[in-house]
Order: C-alpha cells, then sequence, then structure tokens
C-alpha cells in the first residue's frame, strides 16, 4: 500500500455550484474522519444517499484513535470492512505493566471463544479513513467534498440552509438533517453558538509514531515513573507497517516548542528503547486531554456525534470506538425517520443513549487520568502503594488502571427497550440495551444475522418454532427487506444467550443491540417490542 | 451489612502496638506509604463497598469534627 498520508484530495465543483436555488439533500454529514465517514457508510448500507463534507484535503495526520475495540469491528463488519481492517491491524492481546524498573502485570485480553473478532487491533487511523473512503466510492452514494467548509448554518424546524465556502466560489445547500462530525475542535458547535463545558487535565503528553522496523512482540507496553521518564507514565503499542505509537506524559510545564522538536523528542524515544535504535518520525503532537460533553447532542435539525459532542483523556481507546458507536446508533435511526417509518422522537433516543455511553466513558477515563497522573501527594501515594502491592497481590493488579479498554454501552432504561422475561439478574450481559454477543455457528457467526435490519432469533437447542412465531415474520419485513427471523440451536451460542435449557426468544435492533427477550411466545409481542424500539409509542 | 461499631477484637492492647510498630524506623512518607497499603489490603479483604463507605465517612467526620 503506497503511503496514504500523502494522498491529496481534491476539490471538485459540485453541480450544485452553479444552481440558482440550493440543491436540497436528505443528510448532510460534516466531518470526514472516522465517525463521519461510518454515519455514511451506515447510511448506505441502507441504500441512503449523502453529502460528507471536509474541510482538509488529507487523511488524519498521525494515527490518533489507534485501538479499534471488537465492538467497533464487529459495526464495521456489518458495512463489510471487518476484515480489511483486521487483516492490516495489529492483533493483541497482552499487556504489561511497568513500575520503575519491574514488570509488576501483565493482562491477556485473551477472549472467550467463539468470537469472531479479537478484543483489539492496534491500526492507524489514517488507514481506517483510508478504507473507509474506499469503501464510501464503491457504495455510489457517498458524495464526498473535500475542501468545504461550513461557514454559515440556520435552521427551520423542517431542516437547515448550510453556507458553504469552496476554493472555486461559496454555495449554499439545504438540509433535512446535518451530521455534525466535525471533531473537537467542531465549527458547527461553534456556530450554533453551543458550550462545551468540562475539565481540562493540566498534564501534557507528547505523542509520537516512528517508523521502527523492530522484531518486538505486538503487546501493549505501559510504564509508570520509568527511569527514562522519571515521575511520569509512558506507552507503547505496535501498529500497523512497522509504526510504533509513543506516548509520554511529560508534565504541567513542560514548554511545547522545544518538546516537539525532532531532536528532543528523538532524545525521549532512545531513553525509551535504546541508544542504538534506528527510526525515522512519522509525527509528533503535544497534547493536554480534556473531558467534557455537549448538553445536549441533537439541536433541532443538527447532530453531534464523536469528539464534537464529546472529548475524553485518550486512556482507554474510548474516543474513536464511542464515536463508530455514536454513528452505528444514529443511522438506522435517521432512515427510519427518514423513510416515515418511525417518528422524529426516535432521534432523542440517539441522544439518551449516547449521551449515558459518553458519560459512562467520560467518567472511566477521568477515574483512569487519575491513576495514571495523580493529583497531590496522598493520590500518588496510594497510586504508588497499588503498583507496589501488583507485584505480589492479584487484587491490586485489578485496580491497576492504565486505561480500561472501551467495551459497548448498556443502554439500561432506554425507552426503546423492550420486555425482559428473564428472571433477575439472569444471562445481564445480553439484558435489553446490550450489544449482541458473538457465538460461532455451523458455518457462520451470530453476528452476521443482524445484518442492519430488525431480527428476531429464536435461541432453542431443540430447533422447535411455536407456529404463532411464524407470523411474527411478516411484520418484522415491514421494517426492512432484510428483516427475518432465525433460529439458532448450536449450544455455545444458547448458552451465551441463556437458553441451555429453556428457549429464550430475541428482538435485535438494526445496531445489534438487544431490544427485548422473552421466554415464550405471545401473538403480538414482537410487533409491539417493535413499535417500542421506533418509538412509535 | 453495616460496618462494625462495636469491639471486634480480642486483644485491642496488642492490636494497637502491632500497627504502631509497623512504622518504627519510616520516614513520614514512607508511614503514609504503609498506611495506603494497609488501606488497600484490608479494603479488598472486607469486599463490602457500603462498608467501606460508612467506614470513610465515619473517619473523614472525626476529622470534620475536630
Amino acid at each position: 500500500m503506497t503511503d496514504v498520508r500523502h494522498i491529496v484530495f481534491q476539490h471538485r465543483r459540485s453541480a450544485d455550484q452553479d444552481r440558482a436555488s440550493p440543491a436540497h439533500h436528505p443528510v448532510v454529514i460534516v466531518g470526514a474522519g472516522p465517525v463521519g465517514l461510518v454515519a455514511a457508510l451506515d447510511l448506505a448500507s441502507k441504500g441512503r444517499r449523502s453529502i460528507v463534507l471536509d474541510r482538509k484535503r488529507h487523511l488524519a495526520d498521525g494515527s490518533r484513535a489507534i485501538c479499534w475495540a471488537k465492538r467497533s469491528l464487529e459495526i464495521m463488519d456489518r458495512l463489510g470492512m471487518g476484515q480489511a481492517l483486521v487483516d492490516l491491524g495489529i492483533t493483541w492481546k497482552t499487556g504489561k505493566v511497568f513500575f520503575d524498573t519491574r514488570q509488576v502485570y501483565e493482562f491477556d485480553l485473551l477472549p472467550e471463544e467463539g468470537h469472531r473478532r479479537p478484543a483489539f487491533i492496534n491500526l492507524q487511523q489514517y488507514y481506517f479513513e483510508h478504507f473507509c473512503i474506499e469503501a464510501a466510492r464503491k457504495t455510489g452514494l457517498i458524495d464526498m467534498r473535500w475542501l468545504e467548509e461550513v461557514t454559515g448554518i440556520e435552521q427551520a424546524a423542517d431542516g437547515a440552509v448550510l453556507d458553504i465556502a469552496t476554493p472555486d466560489g461559496a454555495y449554499r445547500i439545504t438540509a433535512d438533517w446535518v451530521i455534525a462530525a466535525d471533531g473537537a475542535r467542531s465549527t458547527l458547535r461553534r456556530q450554533l453558538g453551543l458550550g462545551f463545558e468540562g475539565r481540562v487535565f493540566q498534564d501534557q503528553f507528547l505523542i509520537c509514531d516512528i517508523k521502527m522496523p523492530m522484531q518486538r512482540p505486538a503487546e501493549r507496553w505501559f510504564w509508570f515513573d520509568p527511569p527514562f521518564n522519571r515521575g511520569q507514565s509512558a506507552l507503547l503499542h505496535r501498529q500497523a507497517h512497522d509504526v510504533w505509537r509513543l506516548d509520554f506524559q511529560v508534565g504541567n510545564e513542560a514548554d511545547r516548542a522545544e518538546e516537539i522538536k525532532p531532536e528532543n523528542a528523538a532524545r525521549r524515544v532512545r531513553a525509551m528503547l535504546g541508544e542504538d535504535i534506528q527510526f525515522t518520525f512519522e509525527w509528533i503532537s503535544l497534547y493536554r486531554f480534556q473531558s467534557r460533553r455537549l448538553e445536549k447532542f441533537r439541536h433541532g435539525r443538527v447532530i453531534f456525534a464523536g469528539d464534537a459532542a464529546h472529548q475524553m483523556s485518550p486512556f482507554g481507546a474510548r474516543g474513536g470506538n464511542s464515536g463508530v458507536q455514536d454513528a452505528d446508533n444514529l443511522a438506522w435511526k435517521l432512515d427510519l425517520v427518514l423513510r416515515g417509518l418511525a417518528p422524529e422522537r426516535l432521534l432523542d433516543s440517539y441522544e439518551r443513549e449516547r449521551m449515558q455511553a459518553a458519560d459512562e466513558n467520560l467518567a472511566i477515563t477521568t477515574r483512569s487520568t487519575d491513576f495514571i497522573s495523580p493529583k497531590g501527594t496522598i493520590s500518588r501515594t496510594f497510586r504508588d502503594s497499588v503498583l507496589a502491592l501488583a507485584a505480589t497481590e492479584p487484587f491490586a493488579r485489578r485496580l491497576v488502571n492504565s486505561g480500561r479498554l472501551s467495551v459497548a454501552t448498556c443502554y439500561t432504561g432506554s425507552a426503546l427497550n423492550g420486555p425482559d422475561e428473564f428472571a433477575q439478574g439472569e444471562c445481564p450481559a445480553v439484558r435489553p440495551g446490550a450489544a449482541a454477543l458473538d457465538a460461532s455457528l455451523e458455518n457462520r457467526w451470530l453476528l452476521d444475522h443482524l445484518d442492519g435490519g430488525f431480527q428476531a432469533i429464536l435461541f432453542s437447542r431443540d430447533g422447535l418454532v411455536p407456529p404463532a412465531l411464524r407470523q411474527a415474520e411478516a411484520s418484522l419485513a415491514g421494517y426492512d427487506r432484510r428483516a427475518k427471523f432465525a433460529i439458532v440451536s448450536r449450544e455455545t451460542a444458547c448458552a451465551r444467550y441463556g437458553a441451555e435449557r429453556d428457549p429464550a426468544l430475541y428482538l435485535f435492533r438494526p445496531d445489534q443491540h438487544v431490544a427485548a427477550r422473552w421466554r415464550g411466545y405471545v401473538p403480538g409481542s414482537i410487533e409491539a417490542a417493535l413499535r417500542r424500539a421506533t418509538a412509535r409509542i | 451489612m453495616h460496618l462494625k461499631r462495636e469491639p471486634n477484637v480480642g486483644d485491642f492492647d496488642a492490636l494497637y502496638a502491632a500497627v504502631i510498630e509497623a512504622h518504627s524506623d519510616l520516614s513520614e512518607s514512607e508511614s503514609a506509604a504503609l498506611n495506603a497499603r494497609l488501606v488497600l489490603l484490608l479494603a479488598n479483604h472486607i469486599g463490602n463497598e457500603a462498608v467501606l463507605r460508612e467506614a470513610i465517612q465515619i473517619a473523614r467526620q472525626s476529622i470534620e469534627a475536630k
């Protein structure tokens, strides 16, 4: 593969620029980062067109969101891109934690059997974006407009008017819906005058991508207070094509201009990896973490997603992954609203569910940051005590917090959740609101069944189907031509869904989250759960 | 379960002495580190969040009441 970081996208004058009155588009996405691109691809998977605007002309300038979690890979599988990401990415499962000069802890993300995807892969953000752009081209439904920037937005009850600047003059379009995926420094957020309050961490981190053909294992190494970065932390991650990601905590007082000078960064790299290593820099960046979110994600016809809606410290890889899940949550809802199959208030559930996820991720990443860079003497004393005990005490290893790695949020309490006929505490991993768990079937994966529509699955060891259940299939088909009803009788899958003995019926949403589950089938119950999951009750 | 607030140990004087003895020859920062390790070890042993929160609250109140 050529170095995709050097690709320069050209501005192409669109026919919209030559129209007397503004052209109208159902969906305009602002921002061609992972979140905007996944939203566009998900909409395209449902046959829906979109315009994607970006003021840049390049892919991400550095590795940025390097860790893609299992849930994101499953979403990308649904969009047909999971395998390409896994093939290029680095699959890792071992993490090592060092304190001073000693290894105090090693964890293994080795997943239980019967999941198609690993817990994580490392892949530079620019490759992720490149795959998405290639896939977008193939859909024929996504109109990429590079070097175009939104300079003004006006909203009415039924849509928005966008003023757009291009190298080839300004123009105006109207949209039913605007997805604001324009990143941490969101232009749309500023144009709508929205506050983005929260906490700024004073600590600064130097982030480097280096190219280094070195045979080291694909492991995540995290150092607390190492000799080469005394009093601070450091992180090493392997990425695709011999690129390594290094993070150095450099403290509150570090001088930005000095730190990002290659000769100074190189000194840090050599101190970490050895004086004699050969490497070149691909990217050097210095930043402070923010922890904040918008008070509301939906503002009329503008819906915020990803970093534009919430920003968090990077420990745990929850920025990129939660942004991809935002897109996953939004696309099917927007599609149903545009098709008139669900009322507009279905989109309020996007806000409710993804704000819940953002709050969960913000709380978890803030705890990680406080562990990694303790504030005050006593915090450091406790932190160092945990690390010291971890060398010999198993319980203390659980307290070591170098980032709690991203997992899907369960939409507990969502208004879209239907009945849960399981006993309290029974099989909680797949309760309504939770993302589906994968399982291996005869020749495919369970998640292959959940390919973008509503889906009912009867988990039943004996494979017998109540005749009345067959009739529910027609109701499902009303939402999606692909929607269907399936029977799964394989043992591990049944065990994972609490159907080892008694059959269990599940309804899954288009984003693969559980909508409802039953022990028996009463005619009409699937239909009622479908109404609830589409905000029609 | 609630935090036990009535006497719950056989030989209190020996227990107290053992805690003080553990700190002998330690600097102030080492003592703080020892206390932190003890809190963590005992908290895990107790293993009940409600009980721990109760203990935290009582300890905190006793300082603020000074």
